[in-house]
Parts: C-alpha cells; structure tokens; sequence
C-alpha cells in the first residue's frame, strides 16, 4: 500500500486538500449562507493540520510521492506555524468581514487553498512540486487581495499582484528549467549532485529572485506596500504572517539543501538581497503615513533580517532563521489584529493619525500593540530582540560583519517609524471614539502580546531548543 | 539558605506595584486609578527602599567579588545572574532613595494621567535598578535598553512644548549608541561562549579585538554619560522632560554611562583602556571646560543645569581613567553625589515652575524676599553644585583631580578650570534667580515651599551635608571593588 504511506507522510497537507474540496462542495449548495459556518470550520482544519504538522516531528526525514515530496523537522516546524497562523488570522476575520460586507463562502477557502500552496511549497522535494506549491499560493493570494470588489484600491492591488506576481512566477519557472537543463534533474537531490556550472549559478541565481518576489525581499519587494495598504486588513493579516513564513523558510530551505553544496555562490547574493531589504525597508517608511504600508515595509525590513540567517550558511544559520521567522509573525500578527479591529464608524482606519490617543480610547489594546511593535523593531525587552539577537549571532558566524552592522544601523532607522506609531497611541489627543472591538481579535491580540513579552523573553530557551531540533533534523 | 533572594525582590517589587496600578486603571478605570496610584506607588517605592536596605545589611564590605548572587539558566550561554559589588549597591540605593521623593514631588505636580504616569515610573526604577544588579551581559543589555521605552513615555506624554523632539532625540541617540554594544555583546559571546560578567572580566580578549570591543562599548556609554560631543541629546531631554524625569535622568541614568565604563570597559579590555586614556582625559577636560561655557550662557534653568551635569560626569570620567584608587573612588563618590545634587537641583527648579511655568532664568530674581527657605536651600546645593568644602561635591571633585594629577598635570589643570567656571556659572545663576530686587510683578504672590517640598528638599540636603562631612560613608562600601577593578586592570 505504496499510496497510503506516502499519504500519511503528507497527512496535515492531504487532509487540508480534502476538507478544502469537500468545502468547496458544500459550499457550492449552501453558497454564502453558511460562509460564517464554513470560516468556523476552516478554522479548525487548518488547526488541527497544524497541531498534525507539528506531530510528524518524530518523523524526521520522510520522502513520498517518488521523492518528489520530502518533510523534515526544519519544514514541519514552518508548516506547523503558517497552519497555526493562517487558521489564527482566519479566526480574527469574522467582524471585519461582516462590517465590511465581505462575508462570502469564498474567503475561507481561498484562505485554506493559499495556506495549502503554502505547506506543500515547503515540503517540495523537486522543483515541479515546488512550483506547484508557489502557484497554489500565488493564485489564492491574487484573488484574496482582490477580495473586496467594490473597493477600487483593493482590485488594483489584485491587479498589481497578480501582474508582477505572474513575472517572479516566469522567473522561477526559467531558473527551473535552466537548473534542470544543467544539472540534469529537477528533483533537488540531482541538484544537490550536480557540477557546479555557470548555467547552474544563473538559474540559481532566478530562482531565487522567484522566492525573493514571494517573501518580499529588496529589490523584488515593490508590489508590497501596494498591496498591503489597498487589500483588505484581514487578507493582509493573513499575507503579512502565514505565507511569509514560509516563503522565507522555503528560500533558506532551497538554499540549504538544493543548492546546499553550492553555498559559496550564492551566499553573496542572499547577503546582498538581505543588505538591500533592511535598508529600504527602514529608510522607506519614514515617510510614510498609511498604516498599512508602514507595516509592509517593516516587512521587507524583517524579511531582510531573517535573511542574514540564510546567509550565514546552514549550520550558523538554519535554527535562527526559524526562531526569528516565529518571534516574527506573533508581532505582525497582533500588530493586524489590532490595526483590523479598529474601526471608526464602520471605516477600517489607516492612517497613523488615526491611531491618536488610542490609550485613551482603548488602554488594553494600546498596550498590546505597544508591546508587539516594540517586539517586531527589536527592542528588549520584548521577545523580537532575541530573534534579533540569534540572526545577528549567526551572522558573526558566518563571517558576515558588514552584514551584521547594516542590520543594526538600519534597526536604529526604523525605529524612527515604530516610534511614530507608539507615540500617536500613546501621546497625541484621542480623535473621534472607535467601534467596538470584536472579541476574537482582541483575545488574538491579547495572547499575541503576552508571548511577545513576557513569555517567550522567559521561555527563549524552549523556542531556540525546538528550532535547533529542527535544524539539526 | 531559604532567604528571599532580595536583590530580584528589589529589583521586581516595582513592575508589581505597576501591574497593580495597572489592574485598578482597567477595572476602575482611570480616575479612580489616578488616586489609588498616588499611595500604591509611594507605598511600593518605599518598600523597595526598605528592600534595597535589606539587601545592603546583609552585604559583607570587606569582602572582594560579587555577593547576594542569585542565578537561573536563561538561554543558550547566559543565564538570570544577580549580584552587586559596593559600587553597585551603592547605585541601587541611590534610586531606590530618589524614586520615593520622585514620586512624592509628582504627585502634586503631574496633572493629568497620573496613573499611567505612576505606572511608567514605577516600571523606570526596576530596570534601573536591574541594571546594577544584572551579572550577566545579556541581562544588562536588555534592562539597559528597556530603560529607553518607559523614559522614552515619560518624557514624550508629560513633557514640555517640544516633547516631540526631545524623546525621538533621547530614544535614537541612546538606542544608536546601545546596538553596537550589543554587536560587541555578540562577539564576546562568539568568542567566550559565555555572557556571564565575572566570566568575561577574567577572559583574555587579545590586544586588537580589545580595542574594537572597546571602542564598540564606549560608543554606548559615552552617549548615555553623556561626553563631549555626543551629548547634546542630554539638555534637550532634561528641558522637555517632567521635573522627577529630569532628576532621574540626572541622578541614575547618567550614572550607567560610567557605570558601564567601570564594569565593562575596564576590568574587560585593559589593554584598550590604557591605550585610549589620552582620548578620555582630553574628551573629559573638553567636557568640563566647554561644557562649563555653555552653561554660562544659557537663559534656560534646567539647560544650565543639564550642561553643568554634562560638566560634572567629565569629572567621572576623568577619574575612571586615570586607573587609580583615588581617581575611581572618586569617580564613584562624584556618581553619587552628582545624583544627588543634581537630583536636588531639578527639585529646585521643578519647585518655581509649578508657581510660575516657565524656565527663563530673567523672568525671576529677587526670590529671597518671598521665598527665604528655599533661598537658603538653593543656595546649598548651588554651593554642592560648585564643590565647596563640607559638601559632597567637593569629595567628589578633589578627589578625581588627585587621580587624574598623578596620571597627568596637565589635565588635573584643564579639570581645575572647571571647578573656576562652575563657579561661575552657578553663582550667576543664583544672583539673577534669588538675589536682587524682585522687580517682576507676577513673582510678587509667589509662595515659599510646602512641607512636601521642604521635606524632599531637606532629605537631600542632609544626604549632601552628611557624605561631604563624613565621605567614608561611601568609601567603605566602594572600597573593595575599586580594589577590584584595580586588581583586573593589573595596576
């Protein structure tokens, strides 16, 4: 029984594809009816794919499908969070989907089709099946940033995504085929055998300006701020966390093992896109007053960050890839949470001045946000500083000083911008009252900035222990 | 065993009055919450006093080392490690002392928020208290930079007109200074595999990688002391900040730039403390003199307050540099006092600018015929302020000349210009403020001080009075562990 062992091998991905299809069936009868139904059901699918994802850990490595389709620990530990995060950003949706008059049955699914690409991306064995996995994705994300259809931003930004989308997807596509033309496979074992050759290193070198477009990286990140400011809040919570995660993990996966005995070519290049993210990101929100495209650029900023660990090459750098990845996406996702929450008079807020006085209003969730924005610039004692602290460790071991220093200046720079957000909350007047804030996001929020701090600033050792677990697979 | 481990008690009791202030301003919401604050923190400061005192009755002074130690692994090559040395406790009991006046002159004087306001400083003092007692890099790093975020608040929602300004300003400049410490932190524990202090003190860094880390953990300290000439942050703070922000700013977080250089920089890389002596005594004479002129012209109290401080942490450093016993126990001894006096000084002026609002030294004069008390106890410390005999101050100030004058004439020299000006400038100050006839119409109803007043006022003057008559006091305490750092430079 071949099939039924490699299924369990895929188990959280094979039961997140079969609950999406039999979803897709039901939902085709009951159409928007049972959309809230249906969100409550996602949501607990893609929990328990995740709480499944984190169960095959003892599993360690396991290929199926002909190899064309390998789990690791370093993998499951990323597919156990984008699960967990996509299910949480699902769960934080509901009031702002109904507010908005969103509230359709394809939104949950699209969500579980995007988080699905996402997982299976991750536990792609050969490049075909990482394509597939990159386009599940790709195409759930298009029509998710397009979700709001009678908003003329959020239909650009669909536009635009899927526009400069379908470019980094062609890319990726021509490095493939390039790599397979030269190393004689597309199955990353081959390419880990392969000759070293220069048309190797230029479909390399595509493929990773691919994954660089899907995690936002500099100098592929420009659809990022457009994106998130014109998409939904609860889309961008979702693109802002569970995809990045992965796309990040999936390029420092990629990089490790596919290419992996090739690391001195291209651990420059990763250097460089790391080097450029940090500094626009931190230079490029300075200016900036919408919210939401602060938060994208302190994205790139992030993504920039983690790549320092990818840099740094497998050993230093593997276990701090995934810490700083997960210390990560708590802060963003709060952060969402809490910029979705707030509504004024039924309008999603967001510009900064939006925020004023937001202690007056709300002092519960002031503090929470205060706290993940602390957590996501890096300042202890909130837990984004250890994060920090493991890529920048890695960093030195990986004989990347300069790479090092331009992380740290260039948090110094961003700063500047998350301190704007803190001292609107904080310092200016309050403006007009907000709505009332739905109990879900506040309990997501809540949670969210207890594990920012204090939890994981106490418990850091747990996190780096599972995360070297991980690497060490 | 079975004993409290007193100094995680000291440093933690304050985040709990917070969390309780916290819990009345969510339930009770913010009015209520604005009273209950006012006991709730006095009573949780004054504990923590009572605390601190409790950890140093049970400090041995002869001993060398670290005591009270207390530790928990944390992650990876650092741990929760607590400990002090007496230049430590004697820092620790210099906050836990200021905060409740702090807090007592706050009361009446910060007029709205007031809960949030307490909740802030409560949560200031635990860090700076947890940044003398932390014996682990790590640990330090990150009280040492939590410290910026309640400050940073502080500052930025009870402060001046251009509060704005002046807490981006004190945020970046210190944050800026901090990160390269902490890729030095980084390095050290790559190297050492352990961020443990009394571990590091005894690691031998070679010569080059000395002088990077060095350079790496002055960019920090210099910054946060503040030195010549990156301290221009530290007037506009003072300026904007609210009167107790300012005195904790003066008296306890300047004091981390040269605690720093005392635990750091000296004891880890001594090779590079030696070569870049000639760097810190001509940055320190710099400070003292230049700084000294700025003061002179300012029209601001508290600008001239703050450039007098930027003057009187040259005198720390003149003293820590020099590497010998009488120059760092004098460099400890002026830490003490500095915060005292200058913590006095704020109070002085906090005490006209609730009557009158405003700053400008020309809008006074004349004070002592309405206001003779505080006349009299301005005088004091402007006299502390300057170094006169019997006070505090002028322990402090000979005694760092002593040091720096067996290392170089030359700079004990520049150092004794210094000791000209102050004069100067603080004697100006106080002619224009208090002497005179009050020709201003609004100072007319102006009152004397309240009991409140008069009581913070006082306490510090004994403080003052006390260590400058019998210094010993603090020498006892600092004794062992300037020996100490003596001992791990090699001298």
């Amino acid at each position: 029984m071949n099939l039924l062992a490699d299924l369990q091998v895929a188990l959280p991905d094979a039961l997140l594809a079969g609950f999406g299809l039999v979803a897709l069936l039901l939902a085709a009868i009951g159409g928007d009816r049972i959309s809230g139904l249906l969100r409550f059901v996602s949501v607990i699918a893609l929990a328990a794919a995740s709480v499944f994802a984190f169960l095959q850990f003892p599993l360690g490595d396991a290929e199926a499908f002909n190899g064309l389709y390998k789990v690791s620990p370093f993998v499951l530990f990323a597919k156990g969070a984008t699960y967990a995060l996509g299910a949480l950003s699902l769960f934080m949706s509901g009031g702002f989907l109904k507010t908005a008059s969103m509230e359709r049955y394809e939104y949950a699914l699209l969500v579980v089709f995007a988080a699905l690409g996402a997982g299976v991306m991750l536990s792609a064995n050969d490049l075909m099946t990482l394509y597939l996995g990159v386009e599940t994705l790709s195409l759930s994300s298009y029509v998710l940033a397009a979700f709001q259809r009678d908003s003329l931003k959020s239909s650009e930004a669909g536009l635009k995504y899927f526009v400069l989308g379908a470019l980094a997807s062609g890319l990726l596509l021509y490095g493939s085929s390039l790599v397979y033309g030269f190393a004689g496979g597309t199955g990353y074992a081959a390419i880990a055998a392969a000759e070293n050759t220069v048309g190797l290193i230029f479909g390399l070198v595509l493929i990773i300006c691919g994954l660089a477009f899907k995690a936002s990286a500099a100098p592929f990140h420009i659809w990022t701020p457009d994106v998130y400011e014109g998409a939904p809040a609860p889309v961008v919570a979702f693109f802002a966390t569970a995809p990045k995660i992965a796309a990040v993990v999936v390029l420092a996966h990629v990089m490790f093992t596919t290419f992996g005995p090739h690391e001195a070519s291209w651990r420059m290049v990763i250097a460089i896109i790391a080097a450029l993210s940090m500094i626009i990101g931190a230079f490029g929100a300075l200016a900036q007053n919408s919210i939401k495209r602060i938060l994208a650029y302190s994205s790139i900023a992030n993504v920039g960050f983690a790549l320092i660990g990818v840099a740094a090459g497998v050993e230093a750098g593997a276990p701090s890839v995934l810490v700083y990845m997960t210390i990560y996406v708590i802060g963003t996702l709060g952060i969402f949470g809490g910029v979705l929450a707030l509504r004024r008079g039924g309008q999603a807020i967001d510009q900064v001045s939006d925020l004023n006085g937001l202690f007056k209003l709300k002092p519960g969730m002031a503090l929470a946000m205060v706290i993940l924005i602390f957590s996501v610039a890096g300042v202890p004692p909130a837990a984004g500083f250890f994060g920090k602290f493991q890529v920048l460790m890695a960093g030195l071991n990986g004989d990347l000083l300069w790479l090092v220093v331009v992380g740290i200046l260039s948090s110094a720079v961003s700063l500047g911008y998350y301190l704007r957000l803190v001292w609107a909350m904080m310092m200016k007047p309050p403006g007009e009252p907000l709505d009332r804030t739905d109990l879900s996001v506040s309990a997501t929020v809540l949670v969210t900035a207890v594990l920012a701090f204090p939890v994981i600033t106490i418990a850091i050792q747990m996190l780096l222990d599972a995360a070297q677990f991980a690497s060490a697979g | 065993m079975g004993e409290l481990p007193i100094l995680s008690v000291t440093t933690f009791l304050p985040v709990i009055g917070a969390l309780v202030i916290l819990g009345f301003r969510i339930v009770a919401g913010a009015n209520f919450a604005g009273g209950a604050s006012k006991g709730v923190a006095l009573v949780v400061s004054l504990a923590t006093l009572a605390a601190s005192l409790i950890a140093l009755s049970r400090f041995d002074f002869g001993a060398s080392g670290f005591q009270l130690v207390e530790s928990a692994p944390w992650f990876a090559g650092s741990s929760y490690k607590m400990g002090v040395d007496g230049m430590a406790i004697s820092l620790i009991v210099l906050t836990t002392a200021l905060t409740p006046l702090c807090i007592l002159q706050s009361m009446k004087s910060i007029e709205n928020r007031l809960a949030d306001y307490m909740i802030c400083f409560l949560i200031l003092e635990a860090l700076m208290i947890g940044v003398f007692c932390a014996l682990d890099m790590m640990l330090f790093y990150v009280f040492f930079e939590g410290g910026l975020i309640p400050m940073f608040i502080i500052i930025g929602v009870w402060g001046g007109k251009n509060r704005l300004y002046a807490a981006f300003k004190f945020f970046l400049y210190t944050f800026l200074g901090s990160v390269l410490l902490l890729v030095a932190l980084i390095y050290m524990y790559m190297v050492s595999g352990t961020t443990d202090i009394v571990a590091l003190q005894n690691y031998p860094f070679t010569k080059d990688v000395q002088t990077w880390l060095w350079l790496a953990f002055f960019a920090s300290f210099a910054v946060k002391l503040p030195m010549w000439p990156v301290h221009t942050w530290l007037p506009d703070a003072h300026v904007e900040a609210p009167t107790a922000g300012s005195v904790v700013l003066a008296a306890v977080l300047l004091k981390m730039g040269g605690y720093g250089f005392l635990r750091f920089s000296l004891p880890m890389f001594p090779d590079a403390s030696l070569l870049f002596q000639p760097l810190m005594f001509a940055l320190s004479v710099i400070a003292i003199v230049y700084a000294s002129l700025v003061a002179f012209r300012q029209t601001d109290i508290k600008k001239l307050v703050a450039y007098s401080s930027v003057a009187h942490m040259g005198f720390v450093t003149l003293g820590i540099f020099s590497f010998n016993e009488a120059g760092i126990q004098g460099a400890i001894f002026q830490m003490i006092s500095h915060g005292i006096i200058s913590g006095a000084l704020f109070f002085c002026v906090g005490v006209i600018y609730d009557r009158m609002h405003t700053r400008d030294i020309a809008f006074y004069g004349g004070l002592v015929h309405r206001m003779p008390v505080y006349a009299a106890l301005f005088m004091l410390f402007s006299m502390a302020n300057v170094g006169l005999p019997g006070t505090s101050g002028f322990v402090g100030e000979i005694l760092t000349m002593v040091g720096g004058f067996q290392a170089s004439t030359w700079v004990a020299a520049g150092a004794a210009l210094g000791v000209i000006l102050s004069a100067v400038y603080m004697l100006t100050l106080y002619r224009r403020a208090v002497f005179g006839e009050m020709t201003n119409e609004k100072l007319f109803d102006i009152k004397d001080v309240t009991p409140v007043e008069f009581f913070i006022l006082g306490l510090l003057a004994v403080g003052t009075l006390v260590l400058g008559v019998y210094p010993s006091l603090a020498f006892d305490l600092t004794k062992q562990s300037t020996a100490d750092i003596l001992r791990l430079i090699g001298k």
